[in-house]
């Protein structure tokens, strides 16, 4: 388990997610897994895909993937983006704009609240329709109209609006304002906007096409 | 300091008369041969293989795309600019890299064709210049107010499509996507005024 996790430091962000804390020694993942009550072929497959952009799971991954774990890994995900990292960055914004003149701070300012609302949003409408439709799906109690199609197609990307905001404070914001604060935010931005890509890919390409594959046996079972 | 060849092709006699005297004042510049017709034009690509092409599009038949898709073909290191003396159907005009028009003021022809040069001397190293082109800098301005492609095409006169084509460029240009973040730029580059954007 830490040679996986020392050869892709990325992947200790999922660790907590899951449940499994530091210091697990020299057990291997199964044990670790075991100990934390999570699924060690799920654990995997998230890790596969944080390390892989273009791994595609197979229809043996999917069959395994267990609803609950899925759904609260992700919840939990939302929750540490909504009220940690960007928190955190809006931190360090705030320190930025303090030192710019006032006009260009404003917008700034305006620019990341506008983002914290679009995720904000993002997040709610997984969490408040997705989520529970896939809850009824499993227990054979679909009553709203709603396809994971729908959402397939409206998935939308909340990555885009951290690399604008990169763009402008690397590129664009005058020299003289803060350049270590822009550094550390820069950092900070570019991690986010790193686990949010993969955090995207967990939903396209574990959540929706497991999801479509419980559309089909609820349909066949009709 | 490069000096870079050019080639101008124009029936004309007058208008050719003037751009030689127009490209002795730059720097830079040298015309190595003025033609008026298609065959000398050939020869004369082969002998110098210029650094660029100016030639009036009227030269090649009115919508003949074939000849200067062939130009850029057997010489793709030569910039081909498009000198417009009367109206030239715009599809005809994508072969050329710019377009020159008689109306077009001293400075202005002098910046076409330098930014044309100097791009092309960064192409090796992918660096494509930031700056906007003043059209984009228009399109930039609307989309930051918060206009439609409708809008904004109606406002400029130009084809939605056209629009498009500039905020792709814009995006490319300043890697930024986002509407918002692009009214965050326009702030920043004082194109536009707050009050202009947010009631």
């Amino acid at each position: 388990m830490a040679e996986l996790v020392i050869s892709n430091p990325s992947l200790m962000l999922t660790l907590s997610r899951f449940g499994i804390e530091l210091g697990f020694g020299d057990h291997n993942v199964k044990e670790v897994c075991e100990k934390a009550n999570v699924s060690p072929s799920f654990f995997l497959l998230i890790c596969n895909l944080y390390s892989n952009p273009d791994f595609v799971p197979s229809y043996e991954d999917l069959n395994s993937v267990d609803v609950d774990a899925i759904l609260s890994y992700l919840s939990v995900s939302h929750r540490y983006y909504v009220e940690e990292r960007i928190p955190h960055i809006e931190h360090h914004l705030n320190r930025i704009v303090e030192a710019c003149p006032e006009r260009f701070g404003n917008t700034l300012q305006r620019f990341f609240k506008e983002y914290k609302k679009e995720v904000a949003h993002h997040f709610e409408y997984e969490e408040e329709t997705v989520f529970p439709y896939i809850n009824s799906l499993c227990d054979n109690t679909l009553e709203k109209k709603f396809s994971i199609h729908e959402f397939k197609s409206n998935h939308s990307n909340i990555e885009d609006k951290l690399d604008d905001l990169m763009n402008i404070l690397i590129k664009y914001l005058p020299a003289d304002i803060f350049p270590k604060e822009r550094i550390e935010i820069s950092i900070d931005i570019m991690n986010l906007s790193s686990d949010l890509s993969c955090h995207t890919l967990v939903e396209e390409r574990v959540l929706v096409p497991f999801v479509e594959l419980l559309e089909r046996k609820c349909y066949e079972n009709k | 300091m490069k000096i870079n060849k050019i080639v101008i092709a124009e029936p004309s006699p007058i208008v050719a008369a003037g751009l030689l005297k127009f490209f002795e004042e730059l720097n830079q510049i040298h015309v190595v041969s003025v033609v008026d017709n298609l065959d000398d034009l050939n020869d004369k690509m082969i002998i110098h293989n210029p650094d660029m092409l100016i030639v009036n599009p009227l030269m090649m038949g009115y919508t003949n795309n074939n000849l200067i898709k062939q130009i850029t073909q057997a010489y793709p290191e030569t910039i081909c600019i498009a000198l417009v003396t009367t109206f030239i159907d715009k599809n005809f005009l994508r072969y050329f890299r710019e377009v020159i028009e008689l109306s077009d003021n001293k400075q202005k022809v002098a910046n076409k064709i330098f930014n044309l040069i100097n791009n092309n001397d960064d192409s090796s190293s992918q660096n494509e210049s930031v700056d906007l082109s003043n059209r984009e800098t228009d399109v930039l301005i609307c989309v930051a107010k918060g206009m439609t492609n409708k809008d904004i095409s109606d406002m400029l006169n130009i084809s939605v499509h056209t629009v498009i084509t500039h905020r792709k460029n814009i995006v490319k240009k300043t890697g930024i996507k986002s509407v918002s973040g692009l009214t965050v730029y326009a702030l920043l580059n004082n194109l536009v005024e707050e009050s202009e954007i947010y009631e």
